[in-house]
């Protein structure tokens, strides 16, 4: 599929930043995404055709501002609900469950 | 209960998506936390480039098993026991005086896990993508990396399914070397092509 994600031979991308001693996961978050994907995917819940799909669905100012995590947790969540393992409402409600836990 | 750092600053709205996401499948049975916390300190702390650094030391000093690991590089690296995710397929490529390989995966991040651990932050990036495939000579000067004109270039796009190491070449003065000491020279990136092996010190 065509799309942002090709990215092979684009210009004007700027230089290439890198880190030293850079930890393997940025934020916590990062390491829970990739943990829980992971578990899933051994587990046979999806396959990597259907990671591939759901990336390169994304749109691609979203694609572009958003980092590799966030991407994964893009296609994490958008198979989840596609396979109708999680609906978007029950999502939508427990952040907003969370967010009144962390407040009170 | 205070903090002295940015653990005072609430979530972020993505911590709290995650949060969410791993909290309703842990109700639903489909996730077990404690499984989470056990896979990230295996890739924080024991997955990384040591395991392939062991696979280019035992080729230097191994010619049968170098043989065996430019012929089938899965097969070969699965007798160090480097297998699993994301190395199910591996090819190993050779540097030599005459041909420089370096690896990109322009589509995504596909990485070998197994010999490499996750990427760093550059190879996920977007100029790194774009440009190894048009620019791989300017991308190597940006790692410190000249190589000579008559030096062929090979830049090998990594895919979901198909994923590749850098074998470097033997840095010269190493023939004392033990095993282990020459795994020592070989870096990370020395195994995506964007640098050389270490030179032993003294």
């Amino acid at each position: 599929m065509n799309g942002i994600h090709d990215m092979g031979g684009m210009q004007c991308m700027g230089p290439i930043i890198r880190e030293e001693n850079e930890p393997r996961f940025h934020e916590e978050w990062e390491g829970r995404v990739f943990g829980m994907f992971f578990t899933n995917f051994a587990e046979g819940h999806f396959n990597v055709d259907m990671f591939r799909h759901a990336i390169e669905r994304m749109g691609p100012a979203e694609y572009l501002e958003t980092s590799y995590y966030e991407h994964w947790l893009h296609v994490y969540e958008t198979v989840l609900v596609e396979r109708g393992i999680l609906t978007q409402a029950e999502i939508d409600e427990k952040i907003a469950s969370l967010r009144q836990a962390g407040e009170s | 209960m205070a903090h002295d750092h940015a653990h005072n600053a609430p979530p972020s709205e993505t911590a709290m998506r995650v949060k969410a996401l791993e909290t309703l499948l842990t109700e639903k049975g489909l996730l077990d936390p404690a499984a989470i916390d056990a896979l990230v300190e295996t890739y924080e702390t024991k997955i990384g480039p040591r395991n392939g650094a062991k696979v280019v030391a035992r080729a230097w000093t191994d010619p049968d098993y170098k043989a065996r690991l430019l012929e089938d590089g899965s097969a070969a690296i699965a007798e160090l026991g480097f297998s699993g995710v994301q190395g199910e397929d591996m090819i190993v490529v050779e540097n030599t005086d005459e041909v420089h390989n370096m690896v990109v995966c322009t589509l995504c991040s596909c990485y070998p896990w197994p010999t490499l651990g996750l990427p760093p932050i550059w190879f996920k990036s977007a100029p790194y993508r774009a440009r190894s495939v048009i620019d791989p000579r300017g991308v190597l000067a940006e790692f410190g990396v000249e190589l000579s004109d008559d030096v062929e270039i090979r830049v090998w796009d990594s895919n979901a399914e198909l994923r590749y190491l850098v074998l470097p070449q033997r840095p010269a003065g190493t023939d004392e070397l033990s095993e282990d000491e020459l795994a020592a020279l070989v870096t990370r990136d020395s195994m995506i092509g964007t640098a050389l092996a270490e030179a032993p010190a003294g």
